[in-house]
């Protein structure tokens, strides 16, 4: 096919060029900022993989979003607080210090404290999911803008954050794949057990009884519970476990990608994740892979801003005002749904109340 | 989805009387307001305890109500200024609680919020030298159709391809937020200005009905409440609405579209809270800032769900959370409490309301064993299809 004229009667515009020149661009700017990607896949694929627990399970969890905020909120003011208590130096490797470890199991503490919430209400009290998560959801943001507008008067100092590994050079600059090799070696330790928490999570999931369980509750749960399988209690067992992930993900926020908390640092993360989580059609991996591509298009919003591509693609680029580049991910997140939910399967009792056959 | 949930039998011994009717309709949200200011006493207590160097006073609670009281009602101008933060959330309330009925949880009510007042500032400021009475209808119809339009993006996207509305309007909420910085720092602002901010709208403004601020926008809430409660409940497209909430499959053996109400009632809903938008850059604020953007999208979810989504009694829902925005700054200036607090009391009355058939059983409202029916109302405003995000 002659696809000239096309051309032509694009007033001179080189298409192709234009393409080539996006292509190089990404070519010449993603594997650098390999290490930032993970970065800003960590906390959505820790979101995401709480998700991936509630839903397999037929609990539809909203508030992730609100879970991460308090998490991040209580990771970073727990470690304000210990602070002054621990003089010791942080170790070699991730710079771990007493303070971050009480920070980080605080932050646990107050993820699983949520989500057993969320599990009472939508399990026990059989409330609407969906309410109950926006009501965490606007209850994080109440509560830790309330407490941030308290403590920042005396604007404290906060306990540091984790340090990133530094993988030996001659594995980084290996030509080809170094990159790859400081994505997933050149991080910090919440984003590495992330890695092996998703490829764990996935093993558990199709591979062990528990998971065949929770799958089967997700599907059929009166099925299930004939086969002597307790419902209730594995939902809320799936409930607080996942909570507990994207407390995690929060922690990653404050104590790892940076040792500030900001007012609703989250952004919604915890919705992207959940796009991610159905983009991934309820595994894992999958989870991971979408949470990946969000996260390159979160750091392309940004590399743009900071390096912009140079030729016709940078002058057409500049007219576009910078706003649309962050308004991007959220922009994508619709699309994939709209595009991907019709193929995507979710399981068949997903976010339905269970109650128990009464014994009369 | 789970079997239809019938609402548990009333005892019926002898007819009730008015007063023990009113006890079991109010019983829940008094008690749970009664609760939450208890433990926003108990938050304010706790906080003091946060910041070094405050001195400790047990009574600090009662000076912070006190002043929020009387920035909410104690002098008339307290009282217009609470009409009028109560007004965008009558509207907002509205859009939530009508989407409810029909089974959409429309979370989105902050970006049809931002986009209606982009919409009414663009309007607005092209017409600022245009006589009122063409101005200010146009003006806000350009507010109404901007909000619809951000209520049909995920209707649309809802019925065509089953995108869950929650995760879509959030996004669209962001989404928004991006488009008003760009707008306003861009096409919108007014030339060799130091900061983003749009020009004023002039004779589009809404003109001022009560006391020293008080827009015509109250005026409207009230109105657009009723018209609401009679589309609802005396039309035929309200009938449908509500059948379609209630119970999809049996509404489309009926003959009736249930994709087509998605769209409409989404597209409704977003008009609703664009008009919210509206009264506050018309009523209020008359030009736009790149930070213009407040918690009425939050406040209207809370709203609708203190007043189950009942066009009518929205109207005192908002009244309550319109008067503690309005009352927060005194009690800032006057108990050091962060006007966040707010928040907190809402978030708190909203945990209470989920969590409200431990209180029925408590209250014996409704029966020996009242079971879930409080949350059973609102599972059954939004139960829909599976809600599988």
């Amino acid at each position: 096919m002659d696809i000239t004229p096309l051309i032509n009667g694009l007033d001179g515009i080189p298409v192709l060029g234009l393409l080539f020149q996006a292509i190089g661009y990404l070519v010449a700017v993603l594997p650098p900022n390999s290490t930032s990607i993970m970065s800003q896949a960590t906390p959505l694929a820790l979101a995401a993989l709480c998700g991936v627990l509630c839903e397999r399970s037929g609990i539809v969890n909203i508030g992730i979003e609100g879970t991460m905020l308090a998490s991040a909120f209580t990771a970073w003011v727990v470690g304000v607080a210990v602070n002054p208590m621990f003089q010791a130096a942080p170790s070699d490797i991730f710079g771990i210090t007493i303070p971050l470890v009480i920070a980080l199991i605080a932050a646990l503490g107050v993820a699983l404290l949520i989500s057993t919430l969320h599990a009472w209400l939508s399990i026990s009290l059989r409330a609407d999911q969906i309410i109950s998560g926006t009501i965490i959801n606007i209850a994080a943001f109440g509560v830790t803008g309330y407490l941030d507008q308290l403590i920042s008067k005396t604007s404290p100092a906060g306990a540091g954050e984790f340090t990133r590994f530094t993988p030996p050079d001659a594995l980084t600059n290996l030509p080809g794949v170094g990159w790859i090799v400081s994505m997933f070696l050149n991080q910090g330790p919440i984003a590495m057990s992330a890695i092996v928490l998703i490829v764990g999570a996935q093993i558990w999931l199709f591979r062990s009884r528990w998971g065949l369980r929770t799958r089967a509750v997700g599907e059929h749960p009166r099925a299930a519970e004939t086969v002597g399988i307790d419902v209730i209690r594995l939902r809320y067992r799936n409930v607080m476990i996942g909570g507990m992930f994207a407390g995690l993900g929060g922690a990653f926020l404050s104590i790892e990608a940076t040792n500030s908390f900001q007012l609703g640092m989250t952004n919604g993360r915890g919705f992207i994740a959940l796009a991610a989580m159905i983009m991934g059609r309820w595994t894992p991996l999958g989870a991971f892979a979408s949470a990946l591509l969000f996260a390159t298009f979160l750091q392309l919003g940004q590399l743009i801003n900071i390096a912009p591509p140079g030729g016709d693609l940078g002058s057409i680029m500049s007219a576009v005002p910078a706003q649309l580049f962050d308004a991007l991910p959220y922009i994508l997140t619709i699309v994939i749904l709209a595009g991907v939910v019709g193929r995507s399967i979710p399981p068949a009792a997903d976010g339905q109340p269970y109650e128990r056959e009464s014994a009369t | 989805m789970s079997a239809p949930l019938v609402p548990a039998p009333t005892p019926v011994r002898r007819p009730p009387g008015l007063a023990s009717r009113v006890w079991s309709v109010a019983a829940v949200p008094l008690v749970v307001t009664v609760l939450s200011v208890l433990v926003g006493a108990a938050i304010i207590v706790f906080s003091e305890l946060l910041v070094p160097g405050h001195p400790f006073d047990l009574g600090l609670p009662l000076v912070a109500y006190s002043a929020l009281l009387s920035g909410a009602v104690g002098n008339p101008d307290a009282i217009v200024s609470t009409l009028v933060y109560s007004t965008p959330l009558v509207f907002g309330g509205l859009a939530v609680g009508f989407g409810f009925k029909a089974g959409l949880f429309n979370i989105g009510a902050q970006g049809q919020f931002l986009v209606g007042a982009l919409g009414a500032v663009m309007a607005g400021v092209a017409l600022a030298d245009a006589p009122a009475p063409i101005a200010i209808p146009l003006a806000a119809l350009a507010g109404i159709i901007a909000g619809g339009i951000w209520g049909f993006i995920p209707g649309f996207l809802k019925a065509v391809s089953g995108a869950h509305e929650v995760v879509s309007t959030i996004m669209l909420n962001y989404v928004a937020v991006q488009l008003l910085a760009a707008l306003v720092s861009g096409p919108l602002k007014v030339p060799r200005s130091p900061s983003p901010v749009t020009f004023d709208v002039g004779n589009a403004a809404f003109p001022i009905i009560l006391g020293r601020n008080g827009h015509l926008g109250i005026a409207l809430a009230l109105l657009a409440a009723i018209f609401v409660w009679w589309l609802l409940y005396r039309t035929t497209w309200g009938f449908e609405v509500r059948a379609v909430g209630a119970n999809p499959d049996a509404a489309r053996y009926a003959g009736m579209r249930p994709k087509l109400i998605t769209i409409a009632t989404m597209t409704f809903s977003g008009a609703l809270a664009g008009l919210a938008g509206t009264s506050v850059l018309l009523g209020v604020t008359h030009s736009m800032t790149s930070s213009f953007g407040t918690t009425v999208g939050f406040d209207s979810i809370a709203v609708a769900l203190l007043a189950r989504s009942n066009p009518l009694v929205i109207l005192p829902a908002a009244l309550l959370f319109g008067g503690m925005r309005a009352g927060a700054g005194l009690m800032q200036i006057k108990a050091q409490i962060p006007v966040e607090l707010v928040d907190v009391l809402q978030a708190t009355i909203l945990l209470f309301l989920v969590a409200s058939p431990v209180l029925r059983r408590v209250l014996r409202t409704g029966g020996r064993r009242a079971g879930p029916t409080g949350v059973d109302t609102i599972v059954a405003s939004t139960g829909g299809e599976a809600v599988a995000i």
